[in-house]
């Protein structure tokens, strides 16, 4: 009897969850399902069926022939692409110099560095803007891909040797030292050291490239000329111009959906471990 | 040999510097120094040739007390604390209830769903600002079909264009973005409990209520107090999301102005009002300290009275 009664209990538990897992999913899909859906229909359909898939009748690539033709949506992206990858390869490389220098190495100011450079983690640099502007006018900067490189590879370092930092303390004193009997210089040991905090360094990846991406405040300031543009800038624009184009409005925010989604969805394995092992850090 | 060795000691090692040397100059240049050069900036003023000319305090006086700048301030740090808040209490509850569930061993597939809720937060600001101006708009009417599936339909309003409503409606709009988030976090820390301790409370006979608030809901304060001190930066710094569906005047009649778009607008101008820089500077200190303020509350209010918890 007792035993029914607490299976019993475990059933009705287990159905409350799903059920609350359900809705949950629901919320987080719906509105994303439903612009992609509807950016394939035409003009009525999305108006009058915005629920329904697209259908052979209804089913239409207007709004796509339209942002191709009207807008620079390629070269946004590769712009995207340089300033994302640029920033990450600066920010993973030199964070992990430092990280290692910081880690490996007992001198004179270590602990005062190590608290310097992690000053950035809690204050958004958002706030030094009005200076970060007049800086990159002076250095000629402004409106090149180089300034959001910049300003984003600096915004991204102090998490970035933080949590480096906590992980190279942990590989194995033997390894550095028997390197060191055979002779090997301080940037031989650094090079082999590396491949070795390997998960280390994708989930810092994931957590500098999304904010990256992402961004509005920089583009708009440092680099809103049509040349340097970047995806979320040029979105942003493109919508708010052709706010009354349904279809158009509807592709092109597929169009700088679906990149992120598609690489979400393929690694969100590796993305999500690197945010756990990251939060447990 | 004996005697070259002090020498040598105090000379700085190069391949130290080496490593250093990049990550800190570029740092201090883009990040360090254009923090104080701001905080400096908001101690002067800009004549008509952009010479810069020392004020004192005269910008914060100004923003303080003129009858123009000061309600923008209040209602833009009030409208602040009502985002802050219903993202304390609505996103962090289900951010968390989330990762309970998903920790409680009653589910399978917990993968997929962790995906699935951390997707939102992969978009930007401007796509989800758009996804959602367009769900809500009374022109496509999906809102208000929805609202009808439970009989709801007279609770449509155009939220966002409507004083009272949408600042809430955007609040929300951004939680349904960060949920992954503090979602994320918790779950961490809620799969880093040993086993031991849940079992050991299951054989007392405590129920999974129980055991989740008695338990486990103690070791994770110090997850908690991180999602709060991140929440409260991020939404104190928040721009993208206000700007992308009302515009830099925050509208209607300013009623959405947070911190962020009242900077935005102060330094940079919008279509009435020319942009000023050191005005712009002095707002940003004024974040600085809200911002500062807060992690202070959390370092020595919240940490370390938590960590005496900690595992």
């Amino acid at each position: 009897m007792v035993v029914s009664r607490s299976r019993l209990r475990q059933g009705l538990a287990k159905i409350t969850v799903y059920v609350v897992l359900f809705i949950a999913v629901i919320v987080a899909l719906f509105p994303i399902a439903l612009i992609i859906m509807n950016s394939f229909k035409e003009r009525k359909a999305i108006f009058r069926h915005p629920m329904t898939p697209p259908l052979p009748d209804t089913f239409s690539l207007i709004g796509y022939e339209k942002v191709i033709e009207r807008s620079n949506f390629g070269l946004y992206f590769a712009n995207s692409l340089i300033v994302t990858l640029g920033s990450m390869f600066l920010i993973l490389f030199l964070g992990a110099m430092a990280a290692w220098a910081l880690s490996e190495y007992d001198f004179k100011g270590n602990a005062f560095l190590g608290i310097y450079l992690a000053l950035g983690i809690m204050i958004p640099i958002r706030l030094g803007t009005v200076s970060i502007l007049r800086l990159m006018v002076k250095l000629n900067l402004v409106n090149t891909l180089w300034s959001l490189i910049l300003v984003y590879t600096a915004m991204g370092l102090p998490l970035t040797i933080f949590i480096l930092t906590s992980f190279m303390k942990q590989v194995p004193k033997e390894l550095k030292e028997a390197a060191r009997l055979d002779g090997a210089s301080e940037y031989r040991i650094f090079w082999m050291i590396l491949p070795l905090v390997r998960p280390a360094i994708a989930t810092v990846a994931v957590f500098t490239m999304i904010p990256i991406w992402n961004d509005l405040w920089f583009p708009l300031i440092l680099a809103p000329g049509e040349k340097t543009k970047t995806v979320t800038l040029g979105a942003q624009q493109f919508l708010g111009q052709f706010v009354s184009d349904w279809n158009a409005v509807l592709s092109s925010l597929t169009l700088a959906m679906v990149p992120i989604l598609i690489i979400y969805i393929l690694f969100s394995r590796q993305i999500i471990r690197g945010l756990t092992a990251g939060a447990v850090k | 040999m004996a005697t070259i060795r002090p020498k040598r000691k105090r000379k700085f090692p190069t391949h130290i510097l080496v490593f250093l040397a990049p990550a800190t100059i570029l740092y201090t240049l883009f990040m360090i120094y254009p923090l104080f050069d701001s905080m400096r900036l908001s101690f002067f003023s800009l004549d008509k040739q952009g010479n810069e000319f020392f004020v004192g305090l005269q910008n914060y006086i100004t923003l303080f007390t003129n009858e123009l700048w000061w309600p923008r301030l209040w209602g833009a740090f009030k409208h602040n604390v009502i985002f802050f808040l219903i993202h304390m209490v609505v996103q962090n509850s289900i951010g968390l209830l989330l990762a309970a569930i998903l920790t409680s061993r009653l589910v399978r597939g917990v993968g997929f769903f962790r995906t699935t809720f951390f997707m939102p937060t992969m978009l930007s600001f401007v796509i989800v600002g758009f996804i959602w101006e367009l769900i809500l708009s009374p022109l496509w009417g999906v809102a208000k079909d929805i609202l009808g599936v439970f009989g709801l339909e007279h609770l449509y309003a155009p939220w966002l264009g409507l004083e009272g409503p949408a600042l809430i409606a955007l609040s929300f709009i951004s939680v349904w973005q960060f949920i992954g988030i503090p979602m994320m976090l918790f779950y961490a820390a809620l799969i880093g409990i040993p086993d031991e301790l849940i079992e050991a409370a299951t054989v007392d006979g405590a129920s999974g209520w129980k055991i989740f608030w008695k338990v486990k809901f103690p070791l994770i304060l110090p997850t908690v107090g991180i999602v709060a001190i991140l929440t409260y930066v991020g939404n104190f710094n928040a721009f993208d999301l206000i700007y992308t569906t009302q515009g830099a005047l925050a509208g209607p009649n300013f009623s959405t102005d947070i911190m962020g778009t009242f900077f935005y607008r102060t330094f940079f101008g919008q279509q009435l009002q020319l942009g000023n820089p050191t005005m712009g500077a002095t707002v940003a200190t004024v974040m600085f300290l809200i911002i500062l303020a807060g992690v202070l509350v959390y370092m020595y209010g919240f940490q370390r009275r938590v960590d005496t918890y900690e595992l």
